[in-house]
């Protein structure tokens, strides 16, 4: 069974690595199979490059019309599958046609590559970046072989971040002024603020902080919008007095964000959300949502 | 129902708490960190419920407290093995909860500040911020009662070494003042949930909690640090706001006495205005009695128990502030039943007498306010009350144990002037009980009117009460005291003496006839005392218009004694006549002598007419007009006159031959030379034996009936005769002696006579008299009878 398995089987192994591979940060990734696996970091304007290995089996000889690789960046939504929309794509000829009998190294390089959008799982959408490897053959088919890569772009400190400072209410039954310290979190950041309670007429269950995500995408009359819960935070227990304030105080840190981001591509949008949700004891629910700026600062700096 | 649903909802927590404690307890033994954060975090959530009572809630609560224990350990150690504890303090803050959350943070936070790794002040800051964020009352107050309880002895204090600035002692100063406002806000509003219909029920739920709130003053007293400076400027303007602001019956009555038994004295003391300026603020409905009676009380030990303590009471004038104070607090409860504004007085008073033993007008004036008080209410009627009055009364006779003192303060009569009829007697009793008791010097009659102005419930009736149940005994045991009342009044000086004498009698005199019986004779031999002092001493020292001579005394006493006949006790008006005619001839004043024997005659004839009470009057009027040597030959006979014709009109034939026999010695006086008239002597025992003899004669006429009497009353002769024969009356011969003798012999062996052993006695003292040397044996050789052996 073996040798007949193997008439199937390609005719060589073909591996990727990455120069900097030993030192370069890896970062988990959540794969198709639902498994998760560490994929190399990498930052826009980063160089690309590394070694493809082609290693044919014993006593094989793998004939072919040239060998290349590719950089490309892919955006997939999950309504269309399978078809990827290429933003980036960058391609090394690595050989020309003919054959190999014994393992061959090409060493390629992207140098300075412009990777303007970050990684992004979501759920109706997903970008991703991944080098390529092509072995053509001809009526035999070509060999291919993929390495994922992660892709992460720190944002600069803000400008301009002001508070998020609000009133709220229901006339004659709650009046609510609240504040979160900033309009604009860095991924780590923890968000400050305060509930300030000027008027109280319900009795109150409890107060929680939601941090909810909207990715939308398509445009037009095709626009998805897909809302996830991330984070639910109590903020209160109980039914405060009027004059009662409430510290907030939330870190970013636990929860699994990821950057704003606008209009990529003019494919999809990912926008966060603070919900404040009080909840009374029939288990009403009154709620004011705000938009706050997701921005990844670099770490060194952020930590 | 409910209690029972109570059960089953605590059993299900407790075993939830265990189950979770287990997994935390073997996530700390193999040090993962994030596994003993989740399961501490889920057994944390169990303290979330609503469903349990208070008190369930509590046992809960101690089962938790107790787990999080070892997870404090664990977060200690946690780092020592390189997890910095800033980053625990943000990891336990990621917790969705909000309860279980706060409940880790201010776990990690004690450790904390332990560590000394971060300002001590910005951790407690941010503790007690966070903890705002719990709104339910029980579940708020348990939490920082955790809070209190596990940073309680890690608080900063001025000198400590947690200590980075001179801010930190203030910060944990304003943690705790900050947490006790929180907590007492949570508590207060407890009352308001659910519904009103057990409202009941929740008062008494929300009481058991109340030590959670106070414990928080516990901890600002052991704050090391807080001088009197701060306690003045901070922390007590900070919890007087907050029980001011409450406006919670409950919270109010339990937060005054919690910062009165919680503070040093010498506090109370220099910041009493601030805490009295408080109670007229607190809600009507609470117990300001209790309150301010134990801020007294506390004070009254202080200043008992340190010397050194009483100067600065002086400096402060606690008096005029708690006197004050009471009076506001009075005025602002307009419904204090009586019995509360005497409470409140009687706690002034003894701190009064406590503090300033020594002002007798502060006393005065805590009388005078309560004056003021039951001017308002009229008198006194419910026995709360009264007995409270009572006791109000007593603190300053037991504390000077002296009525002079209490006798200067103004008010105490007008005090008692509001009592009941029979309060006023008990308090009188009081007042003379305690007069006997400390042997007090009462020495001039203004004190002495004083007083039975106080004591007049013993000493009369008042209008229009006629108490038909009084005990006899106790009514007599009650005007025994006031007759040894009576005998404690002295003074040396007998122009006062004589004084008091005049007032007592005054007093007395009104007290109706049940009384004058058993308090006169005290009046008057206690003036009796005071005529033979003046006797003693210089004849008339004081001229004569001074009224303290025997002779108005006499007069006096005269007059009162008549009081006691009007009053049917003719025997003891007797008595005490005879007593006065006695002390009257010891002055030498004939006349008025004469006047009291003149009485107690008129009252022999006229009041006494039972047989034996005129035998025993008789005696005695014998036995004083045998003494009586002022009066004149004349008034001696007039009055020996008629004593002997009382004696021979007596009903029973032996009393009037012993009367008779007796008046025998109203002729004879030994010292006195004039005075011997051997012959009416002579006379009255030969009347007497005429008696006898008739006595005999009846006798012998009723025979069967045993009768001893005559030979008795025959050998009672003889003795007299002997008796005169002894003292040298010519008058008695032997012949007289001997036919008597002979009479006795032949007497004795007609009839068994019962009376041998009183002849062999009077036989053997003849014999024995006989053999005497001298005079006496000359006197007895007349007498010489062969029979006699």
């Amino acid at each position: 069974m073996n040798y007949l398995l193997g008439a199937f089987k390609p005719a060589c192994n073909v591996s990727i690595t990455f120069s900097d591979g030993k030192n370069r940060k890896q970062v988990p990734m959540k794969k198709e199979n639902g498994q998760t696996a560490l994929v190399p970091l990498f930052h826009s304007q980063d160089t690309i490059s590394g070694k493809v290995c082609i290693d044919p089996y014993q006593g094989k000889k793998v004939e072919h019309n040239g060998v290349k690789v590719e950089l490309l960046g892919q955006i997939e939504m999950y309504f269309d599958r399978g078809n990827f929309y290429d933003f980036t794509s960058l391609v090394r000829e690595l050989d020309v046609p003919g054959e190999i009998y014994e393992r061959k190294t090409y060493p390629f390089e992207f140098p300075t590559v412009e990777m303007p959008y970050e990684t992004y799982n979501g759920v109706n959408v997903r970008l991703r970046y991944v080098l390529k490897v092509t072995v053509t053959r001809g009526y035999s088919g070509s060999i291919l072989e993929y390495q994922e890569l992660v892709v992460r772009n720190y944002a600069p400190l803000p400008d301009i971040n002001n508070s998020i400072k609000m009133e709220v209410g229901i006339e004659d039954c709650l009046h609510i002024e609240f504040e979160y310290n900033k309009s604009k979190y860095h991924l780590k950041d923890v968000i400050l603020g305060k509930i300030y309670f000027l008027l109280v007429r319900i009795k109150m269950k409890n107060m929680d902080l939601e941090i909810r995500r909207r990715e939308s995408t398509g445009a037009g009359a095709n626009t998805h919008v897909e809302t996830e819960t991330l984070a639910k935070f109590e903020l209160m227990d109980g039914t405060p007095v009027r004059g009662e304030s409430i510290p907030v105080r939330l870190f970013l840190a636990p929860y699994d964000l990821t950057p704003t981001h606008r209009n990529i591509n003019n494919k999809y949008s990912v926008k966060y959300y603070l919900n404040l949700v009080l909840v009374d004891e029939e288990d009403r629910r009154y709620f004011k949502q705000q938009e706050i700026t997701l921005y990844r600062l670099k770490e060194d700096t952020s930590s | 129902m409910i209690a029972e649903d109570d059960e089953k909802w605590l059993a299900a927590a407790n075993a939830a708490v265990k189950q979770n404690a287990f997994y935390m307890q073997r996530a700390i033994d193999s040090n993962n960190l994030k596994d003993a954060l989740k399961f501490s975090a889920q057994m944390l959530s169990e303290l979330r419920t609503s469903k349990l009572s208070p008190h369930k809630y509590y046992e809960l609560y101690m089962r938790v407290f107790n787990e999080l224990g070892t997870l404090e350990i664990f977060f200690k150690e946690e780092t020592g093995r390189g997890c910095s504890i800033a980053e625990l303090y943000e990891l336990v803050q990621h917790a969705g909860n909000i309860l279980p959350r706060l409940y880790l943070l201010c776990t990690i936070g004690s450790v904390y500040i332990k560590s000394k790794d971060v300002t001590t002040t910005d951790i407690l800051k941010d503790l007690v911020e966070m903890c705002r964020a719990v709104q339910h009352p029980l579940r708020g107050l348990f939490l920082r009662s955790y809070l209190a309880q596990v940073t309680r002895d890690k608080l900063p204090s001025i000198g400590s070494e947690l200590e980075g600035d001179g801010d930190a002692q203030m910060n944990a100063l304003e943690f705790v003042l900050q947490n006790f406002t929180e907590m007492n806000k949570l508590w207060v509003r407890m009352q308001h949930q659910g519904s009103s219909r057990e409202k009941e029920k929740r008062e008494k739920e929300r009481n058991e909690l109340r030590d959670l709130v106070g414990k928080n003053l516990h901890v600002l007293s052991q704050l090391e640090g807080v001088d009197l400076g701060i306690y003045r400027d901070t922390v007590l303007p900070r919890i007087l706001e907050q029980v001011v602001n409450c406006k919670d019956e409950l919270a109010q009555c339990y937060l005054m006495d919690c910062i009165i038994q919680v503070f040093p004295d010498d506090f109370h003391l220099q910041t009493l205005d601030v805490l009295l300026g408080v109670c007229p603020q607190l809600q009507p409905s609470v117990d300001i009695k209790t309150v301010l009676s134990g801020l007294m009380e506390r004070l009254s030990n202080y200043a008992a128990s340190s010397v050194e303590a009483l100067p600065n009471f002086l400096q402060v004038e606690a008096f005029s502030k708690f006197n004050y104070a009471i009076g506001k607090v009075v005025e602002a409860q307009v419904d204090l039943p009586a019995a509360g504004s005497v409470t409140l007085y009687l706690f002034l008073l003894k701190f009064t007498l406590h503090v300033y033993s020594d002002r007798l007008d502060y006393v005065d004036q805590v009388l005078g306010s309560c004056v003021t008080q039951l001017s308002a209410t009229g008198k006194l009627c419910d026995d709360k009350a009264a007995k409270q009055i009572v006791a109000f009364l007593r603190a300053p006779l037991e504390k000077y144990n002296n009525v002079v003192t209490i006798l200067k303060l103004t008010n105490y009569p007008r005090v008692m002037e509001y009592l009941d009829h029979e309060t006023n007697k008990t308090m009188a009793i009081i007042i003379v009980q305690s007069v006997l008791k400390n042997n007090t010097h009462i020495s001039t009659a203004d004190e002495v009117d004083a007083l039975f102005e106080l004591a007049k419930g013993l000493i009369k009736d008042f209008d229009g009460t006629i108490d038909n149940e009084i005990d006899e005994e106790d009514f007599q045991e009650e005007q025994n005291f006031v007759a040894r009342l009576v005998h404690n009044l002295y003074n040396d000086d007998p122009e006062e003496m004589s004084k008091i004498i005049f007032t007592v009698r005054k007093h007395i005199l009104t007290g109706g006839p049940k009384r004058l019986p058993l308090t006169i004779p005290a009046l008057v031999f206690s003036a009796l005392k005071l005529i033979r002092r003046l006797r003693g001493g210089d004849e008339n020292p004081f001229g004569d218009d001074a009224s303290a001579t025997p002779k108005r005394i006499l007069q006096l006493l005269s007059e009162t004694v008549e009081a006691l006949s009007d009053v049917s006790a003719p025997d003891l008006a007797l008595r005490l006549y005879l007593q006065c005619a006695q002390a009257a001839n010891d002055c030498e004043l004939e006349t008025v002598t004469y006047e009291f024997f003149t009485k107690a005659y008129l009252l022999y004839e006229e009041e006494i007419s039972d047989s034996k009470a005129q035998v025993t009057a008789l005696r005695l009027i014998i036995g004083t007009l045998q003494r009586m040597r002022v009066l004149s030959v004349e008034n001696r006979d007039i009055l020996t006159h008629k004593a002997t014709g009382y004696s021979a009109r007596l009903l029973r034939k032996p009393d009037q031959c012993r009367a008779v026999y007796e008046c025998a010695h109203l002729f004879w006086a030994d010292e006195c030379e004039n005075l011997k008239d051997g012959e009416r002597v002579v006379l009255c025992l030969i009347r007497a034996q005429r008696i006898a003899d008739a006595v005999q004669n009846m006798t012998n006429a009723s025979r069967g009936t045993s009768s001893t009497g005559s030979v008795a009353l025959y050998v009672e002769l003889l003795n007299k005769y002997l008796y005169f024969l002894e003292k040298g009356n010519t008058k008695v011969t032997g012949d007289t002696i001997k036919s008597l003798a002979e009479l006795i012999r032949s007497e004795t062996k007609k009839v068994e006579s019962g009376a041998e052993s009183f002849i062999n006695s009077t036989l053997r003292y003849i014999e024995f008299q006989r053999q005497q040397d001298g005079g006496m044996s000359e006197k007895y050789e007349k007498i010489k009878m062969e029979w006699f052996e």
